[in-house]
């Protein structure tokens, strides 16, 4: 086949690609510029596109012997990923950038301009497996990277090629230092890449400005304390509440209001929810409801057994089950700490269903 | 393979090699009193006188450097600093030089207190002498217009250039990189008081290079040393770099009438060929004052990138005019300055020839060309 590699300048990538060239692919590596300033954006460890991180992708595909060339993304990234992940935060939901970047970026921008090269699909360095068009985890758990695939539709499924979803990591850098590659030993990206030193809530504020608004305790009413912007929190986080606790009783984040800029804190058990409903859902393998599986709420988040069934969206039309229509996720044991924004996962094993957005999450009971 | 790259850098001449191996395998440096040094100063000075006879210019004419970004930057910011006063601070530059000026111009206005005039060109990409009249005034450090674009090919009308400078007295600079080789370059006959030249570009070696600096005109040094270069570079001599940029500045300027009338047969033929084969790609630049191995097109609906890539994959080696350091591709600031917009100046492909083209280059880009032209046209332009 011939295969579009992209290549971030990290170990797992150059692997892939490397795996790509030996099973006898015709390969060409492309490494996305996805920054407007790079050399603003963190370098090394940290980051996925400093002017570093281009570099060590052109000696991996040098090494390679594989064409290599720099696609400009980054107005695009702009506006899908790092736009929608403020845009988000200010509407109170906390987003995955990693999981939009895929869904508009890595397997929308970059794959569509593959196949309009010529080329028959795209290969990345993604920690999951993918078989006959079939997503499913990656034998390395604790790598595994199939919740942020999961939105991936079966066309798009169908034009990517995953070659390392049967090894694990260190069988990754074991396989680069085999080959000479000298990205073998670079430490791993984590966090969010745009994000250069880590301060997500930093980042906010300079985005959205100072909104100061009132923290609310769920059991009381009561007003127990201020923040200077209700985007600085996610669901269930306890940490940053500067909130006055009469009864010593830790508080988390039960919810968001975006417009009165409310966040409401309460105790741990009142972040049970027993209930996840939906936006429009992507199927990577449809499967008829109601729908016995596993769902997982959040990145490397654990799973939960669930009943699926299909919501209509108030005002839709009487007996209408569109598409456009999300899910109601029964769960049989009540999750802790659901955010809206984040995707629900449906796994049967380990193999992808499909994922929608969290819209709510609620307890009936 | 064809390569049509040759403006990017073009292959040493075999006589090059020869020099340069044969100086490398002699030690010594060319500023120590012994033998050995003797020795070396001997290649160095005749390098010089070499240089210098090809390109019209005296010995103590010609300082080498490490090639032509080197040279530009001395030129802009030595010329800039050598006359700078309170009431002379501005610099006249065409909207169209290498990056190599273009940022240096830029840094002394952030840094150094410049102000600048970008000079408009015309749609083929020439400077007009009256643009250049009517931007001058007594406030003018220094005029720099390049003798022949690397985008396009249009050869500036360097002469009448540099008499308007001459008239209000102010000092011109020109960057000749692309122009050695192709077109007769004279110094002394242009009139231009600081001239810019590299060694890749007419097949000497890459990294060594010269500013041609007339012996009146005051330059404040960028680099501080030895000052082996009138104190004005320096830096040990680079004995072998410089044999190897004498042989190829001999032959360059010696073959230079016959390639150019061969490169522009070929060029031609190439032009004439795309045409016919892509019916709405668009010639630019200018028909006539032009380099004889450039041919740029623009191919509407089509990403220059795109184009590139699929060339590549075919054996074809062609450029989308100016890259950067990052391998982003930007929309060329020469076209954009000819007056297209950024969407027609992403779609452009420049074909350069050198002295080893053959018609079978020519041959092998017209194979490819306009099925890559089709495939081209179904990516989503971003």
């Amino acid at each position: 086949m011939k295969l579009l590699a992209a290549l971030s300048g990290g170990v797992d990538s150059a692997v892939a690609a490397a795996l790509a060239v030996e099973a006898g692919h015709e390969v060409t590596a492309v490494h996305l510029a996805l920054s407007e300033a790079p050399e603003a954006l963190r370098s090394g460890s940290r980051g996925c596109c400093s002017r570093e991180d281009a570099r060590d992708a052109a000696r991996v595909a040098d090494v390679l012997g594989i064409p290599f060339y720099v696609w400009d993304l980054a107005a695009q990234f702009r506006e899908d990923v790092i736009d929608d992940f403020v845009a988000e935060y200010a509407a109170g939901r906390t987003p995955n950038p990693c999981l939009r970047c895929n869904e508009k970026v890595k397997f929308a921008a970059v794959l569509d301009r593959a196949l309009a090269l010529g080329f028959d699909a795209v290969v990345t360095g993604h920690h999951a497996r993918l078989d006959n068009g079939v997503l499913s985890r990656s034998v390395d758990l604790q790598k595994d990277q199939s919740y942020v695939l999961a939105v991936l539709s079966p066309s798009q499924l169908a034009a990517t090629v995953l070659p390392l979803g049967g090894i694990t990591k260190d069988e990754v850098r074991r396989l680069a230092r085999e080959r000479g590659l000298g990205v073998a030993d670079k430490a791993d990206s984590h966090d969010i890449c745009f994000i250069a030193d880590g301060d997500t809530a930093g980042f906010l504020r300079t985005a959205l400005g100072e909104q100061p608004g009132p923290v609310v305790d769920a059991l009381s009413g009561a007003v127990v304390g201020h923040h200077d912007g209700a985007y600085g929190f996610t669901v269930g986080q306890r940490r940053g509440l500067k909130i006055d606790k009469q009864d010593g009783v830790p508080r988390y984040v039960l919810s968001i209001e975006p417009v009165s800029r409310t966040v409401t804190v309460g105790t741990q058990e009142a972040l049970d929810v027993d209930t996840v409903r939906t936006g429009a859902p992507v199927w990577s393998s449809p499967r008829a409801l109601p729908l016995a599986c596993t769902v997982q709420l959040r990145a490397h988040g654990m799973v939960h057994d669930c009943t699926v069934t299909a919501m209509v969206t108030a005002g839709a039309t009487a007996g209408a089950t569109a598409s456009g229509d999300g899910w109601e996720l029964r769960l049989t044991d009540p999750a802790r700490g659901v955010a809206p924004g984040q995707a629900a996962v449906l796994y049967d094993g380990d193999e992808v269903l499909g994922s929608a957005t969290i819209r709510e999450a609620l307890l009936i009971g | 393979m064809a390569y049509l790259d040759h403006a990017a850098s073009t292959p040493m001449l075999p006589e090059a090699i020869a020099a340069v191996a044969d100086a490398m395998a002699r030690a010594g440096n060319a500023s120590s009193l012994h033998a050995a040094g003797r020795r070396a100063r001997r290649t160095v000075e005749e390098s010089r006188e070499a240089v210098a006879a090809a390109l019209g210019a005296r010995p103590s004419e010609v300082l080498f450097t490490g090639g032509g970004t080197e040279s530009d930057n001395l030129a802009v910011k030595g010329l800039y600093w050598a006359r700078r006063s309170p009431s002379r601070t501005r610099v006249l530059a065409s909207a169209v030089e290498h990056h190599a000026v273009l940022d240096a111009v830029e840094w002394l206005v952030a840094h150094e207190g410049a102000t600048v005039t970008w000079l408009e060109v015309d749609r083929l990409g020439r400077v007009h002498p009256e643009v250049l009249e009517a931007a001058m005034g007594p406030d003018v450090a220094l005029v720099t217009v390049m003798w022949a674009n690397n985008e396009v090919g249009t050869v500036q009308p360097v002469v009448a250039l540099a008499e308007v400078a001459h008239r209000h007295g102010v000092p011109f600079h020109t960057d000749a990189v692309q122009a050695v080789g192709q077109l007769p370059v004279d110094f002394a006959a242009s009139g231009v008081d600081a001239m810019t030249i590299t060694g890749h570009k007419f097949g000497g070696p890459l990294g060594v290079g010269a500013l041609l600096l007339g012996r009146e005109v005051a330059v404040t040094p960028l680099l501080h040393g030895g000052g082996q270069e009138r104190d004005v570079r320096s830096g040990t001599f680079d004995t072998p770099a410089l044999a190897g940029l004498a042989a190829a500045a001999t032959l360059a300027t010696q073959r230079q009438p016959i390639v150019a009338t061969n490169l522009a047969a070929l060029r031609d033929d190439l032009v004439r060929r795309v045409l016919a084969a892509v019916p709405s790609a668009v010639y630019n630049g200018d028909p006539v004052h032009r380099l004889p191995g450039n041919a740029h097109f623009s191919f509407p609906g089509c990403e220059g990138d795109s184009l590139l890539l699929l060339l590549d994959a075919r054996g074809v080696e062609v450029s989308t005019g100016s890259a950067c350091s990052s391998g982003v591709a930007r929309p060329s600031h020469v076209l954009v300055a000819m007056g297209q917009d950024e969407e027609t100046a992403r779609s452009s492909l420049r074909f350069s020839l050198g002295h080893s083209s053959t018609p079978a280059d020519v041959d092998a880009l017209l194979e490819v060309l306009p099925g890559a032209v089709e495939r081209a046209r179904r990516v989503p332009v971003r």
